[in-house]
């Protein structure tokens, strides 16, 4: 109401204001409205209004301009400009041109109300550019400066104030490596090039030395190997300095030889010896049963059978190009025990070949170690006992030989010829005796011819001497008158004591066997009538100095007593008996070979009358077995026949018994033993009146 | 014919052979009797034992000097010889 009572005042003093005011201005329109509502608010508040306008008078001021009210309906305009009130109207400027004031028609209306600088800067403009750049290596500075201030903690407070030295430094001298200051009124930038000198490259390589990958292991045997290269080397310079020049040339020429062996890949040179041992192995692992029957199998039947035993069949030994030979000839080396030579001939008159010479060793029974060919079928062989590579071949055409074994040549290193007292007849036995008083070797012979020949090897010759011509003797010739030719008989063996040297004895081709001395060449010191056909073969016994057996085509067998004209033993074998041997183990032990193949084996301790063994020993029938021999230390037995086989045979414990030991006493061995039994069984014999044989 | 090819060629004809190979200084093969790979392998391998092998012996007497070597196994027997610039090699199986 109060508000009211204002506006009704207003309206009371209004009205005379309000004509002036409305009079003064148009933007007062708002109050002729008012003015309205006044009168409005007047009609409708007459009632309250009037005794609030009947308290107040009007108040005039006392400055109040008193105008008539005339001059109060006057109308005044009033004009609203853009114009600066304060803006002079009237500003003159002198003009030198023509020197004179003249007023400037164009006054600044401008009025400045207010005016504030700010402090933004286009972003392109110098200054602003500058501003980035300082900013940005500030930035850097400062993150430097944190990195330094992060690691020297202890040294801040000393180094702050130079650190920010520091800093404006860099930052100043930053800021002149970014931009150069150029001198800005009169800085030119002229830069010239020099001539640059052309490059030419230039590169040489030289040829790299030649390089060889070398590799090698220091072992002690390296080591070893080289150390005896070196005492090579000084041995040879040693002997260069004794030897004349011609050595040295000779020298020369053999490591030439040697440098160009080493280098090929011929495997001819190279030693034989490698493979020979290989060839060896395979025959082992393929016939490794026989091998081992050899080394370990004894008959365990053999405890069965008191008085038998038997003969194990083992290798055979065969060449394919002496299959139509027959064996003339059968020879263990002393020496090497494996080694045994094979004489290749023919026993047939018409039918006379070639004759062949092997060598085999019983580690390899497929083929022989040596191989000789000869022209003339070979009759007998002998191996010298002191010299095993000398071997003395008696021929078929009477000439006789000697091989060394050691040279690889074929043909042998002495043959005898028509010259040199070759026999008119074949040769039946050689047998080495012992070298003579000028160390050289030489050898017996006996042949058909009717004479024993003693051979000596002298300064690369053979030279030969009769010792005997055989005759016969006593023979009284029907018919004829005083004109007796002394006929010659036909050794057709021999055989020499083991312990007297010069004692020997012959077999003939008439069946008589003559006792002879070397040095008796005209007589025989005995004769024995022995058999009815000719006399294949004499042995002494190794170890008995009396006896000897002998053997012939009437299929008998006869043991003798030297002293006594009779044989001791006779045994019928039922078929021509080609070889008797003495085994090495045993004075009462023997092995004779028949033609029908069969190997007959006699202990005269265990049985007198018959053989302990009698075993058919080559397949076929018609194979005749022509030769045997005990091997020395082995306890096997080579048989030839005439087929051109040698079949190994192993002899069973029971044939190889040695005297049993008595409670109490020590084993008896040796030759002693042996020719005590020898004599025991002999002595049997020769008392007729003695007791039980048994 | 050389002594040693006739000799080789007696083993190589033995029953139970399986092969026969020669092996040069530089372990190369020069003669063989297997087909090829079966050649390399046996030559490769059996060189390598026999270098071992030999060492053995001669590591413990430098005087002393291997000969064979010889390889039982199930099937076969390998045997190698040893010469001074060559190595022979025969597989056999055994005669069972």
């Amino acid at each position: 109401m109060p508000q009211k009572a204002t506006s009704q005042k207003n309206k009371q003093v209004s009205p005379k204001v309000a004509s002036q005011s409305i009079k003064t201005a148009p933007p007062k329109a708002v109050k002729p409205a008012v003015k309205k509502k006044d009168d409005e608010n007047a009609t409708d508040m007459g009632d309250v209004a009037d005794e609030w306008m009947q308290g107040k008078t009007l108040l005039k001021p006392p400055d109040q301009l008193q105008l008539s009210e005339a001059e109060l309906k006057e109308e005044l305009t009033r004009v609203l400009t853009a114009n600066n009130p304060h803006a002079p109207q009237n500003i003159v400027r002198y003009s030198f041109k023509e020197r004179c004031y003249k007023p400037i028609s164009n006054v600044d209306q401008l009025a400045i109300h207010f005016s504030l600088d700010g402090n933004m800067l286009h972003k392109d403009s110098d200054e602003a550019r500058r501003q980035k750049a300082r900013m940005s290596i500030a930035e850097e500075y400062v993150a430097d400066s944190i990195a330094v201030d992060g690691s020297e903690d202890g040294r801040k407070e000393n180094l702050g104030p130079d650190e920010e030295k520091g800093e404006s430094e860099d930052k100043g001298t930053r800021g002149k490596k970014e931009q150069k200051l150029t001198n800005q009124f009169n800085f030119s930038e002229r830069a010239s090039q020099t001539h640059n000198n052309p490059l030419r490259e230039k590169a040489s390589q030289t040829e790299p030395p030649p390089r060889a990958n070398f590799s090698a292991i220091a072992n002690q045997w390296e080591i070893y190997d080289y150390y005896i290269v070196e005492l090579q080397k000084q041995e040879r310079t040693k002997e260069k300095q004794k030897a004349p020049p011609v050595k040295k040339e000779d020298e020369k020429s053999k490591k030439k030889q040697s440098t160009t062996e080493s280098q090929s890949d011929d495997i001819t040179k190279v030693s034989s010896k490698v493979v020979q041992i290989l060839e060896r192995m395979v025959n082992q692992n393929r016939f490794d049963d026989i091998a081992q029957d050899f080394k370990y199998f004894e008959d365990a039947s053999d405890e069965f059978r008191e008085q038998e035993g038997t003969l194990l069949p083992l290798w055979k030994f065969q060449y394919e190009k002496a299959k139509k030979l027959a064996v003339t000839a059968l020879c263990w080396s002393q020496v090497y025990k494996d080694l045994f030579a094979v004489g290749h001939g023919s026993y047939d008159f018409t039918k006379q070949g070639h004759g062949m010479l092997l060598f085999y060793s019983l580690k390899n029974s497929t083929y022989p170690e040596f191989i000789f060919k000869t022209d003339s079928g070979i009759m007998c062989l002998d191996i010298h006992v002191g010299h095993p590579h000398l071997v003395a071949v008696g021929f078929y055409d009477g000439s006789v030989a000697v091989y060394n074994m050691k040279e690889m040549g074929t043909q042998p290193i002495h043959k005898s010829t028509a010259m040199t007292g070759k026999h008119t007849d074949p040769v039946w036995q050689v047998k080495w005796q012992k070298d003579d008083m000028d160390n050289h070797p030489n050898f017996f012979s006996v042949s058909s011819d009717g004479r024993v020949t003693s051979w000596t090897l002298v300064k690369n010759e053979l030279m030969y001497m009769d010792v005997i011509k055989l005759s016969v003797d006593g023979v009284a010739l029907e018919g004829q008158g005083d004109d007796q030719l002394p006929t010659m008989a036909c050794g057709t063996s021999f055989d020499f004591h083991k312990q007297i040297d010069y004692l020997y004895i012959v077999g003939t081709a008439e069946g008589k066997i003559h006792k002879c001395s070397k040095a008796y060449s005209s007589q025989f010191l005995e004769t024995y009538n022995a058999h009815n056909m000719a006399v294949d073969a004499v042995r002494w016994n190794h170890f008995h100095p009396k006896v000897f057996i002998s053997c012939s085509a009437d299929w008998t067998v006869k043991i003798w007593d030297q002293t006594i004209n009779t044989p001791m033993f006779t045994f019928d074998l039922n078929a021509p008996v080609g070889d008797v041997a003495w085994a090495p183990y045993s004075s009462t032990v023997f092995a004779a070979v028949t033609t029908d193949g069969k190997v007959h084996v006699f202990d005269l301790n265990v049985n007198k009358y018959k053989a302990i063994c009698e075993q058919l020993v080559v397949a076929k029938k018609k194979n005749k077995l022509t030769h045997v021999e005990f091997n020395p230390v082995h306890p096997i037995i080579i048989v030839g026949d005439d087929r051109g086989y040698v079949t190994c045979l192993k002899v069973s414990p029971n044939l190889r018994k040695m005297p049993k030991e008595k409670k109490g006493q020590d084993v008896p061995k040796g030759p002693e033993v042996e020719v005590a039994k020898m004599e025991k069984i002999l002595s049997l014999l020769r008392e007729p009146t003695s007791a039980v044989k048994k | 014919m050389s002594e040693i090819e006739e000799t080789l060629k007696r083993i190589q004809s033995h029953k139970g052979v399986v092969g026969t190979i020669v092996v040069n200084a530089q372990g190369i093969p020069i003669r063989t009797t297997l087909d090829n790979s079966t050649t390399l392998q046996y030559t490769a391998l059996l060189r390598q034992i026999t270098i071992l092998a030999r060492g053995t012996v001669r590591d413990i007497d430098p005087q002393n000097d291997l000969t064979f070597l010889r390889m039982r196994s199930k099937k076969h027997e390998v045997m190698v010889g040893v010469d001074k610039d060559f190595l022979f090699v025969v597989v056999q199986a055994p005669s069972e």
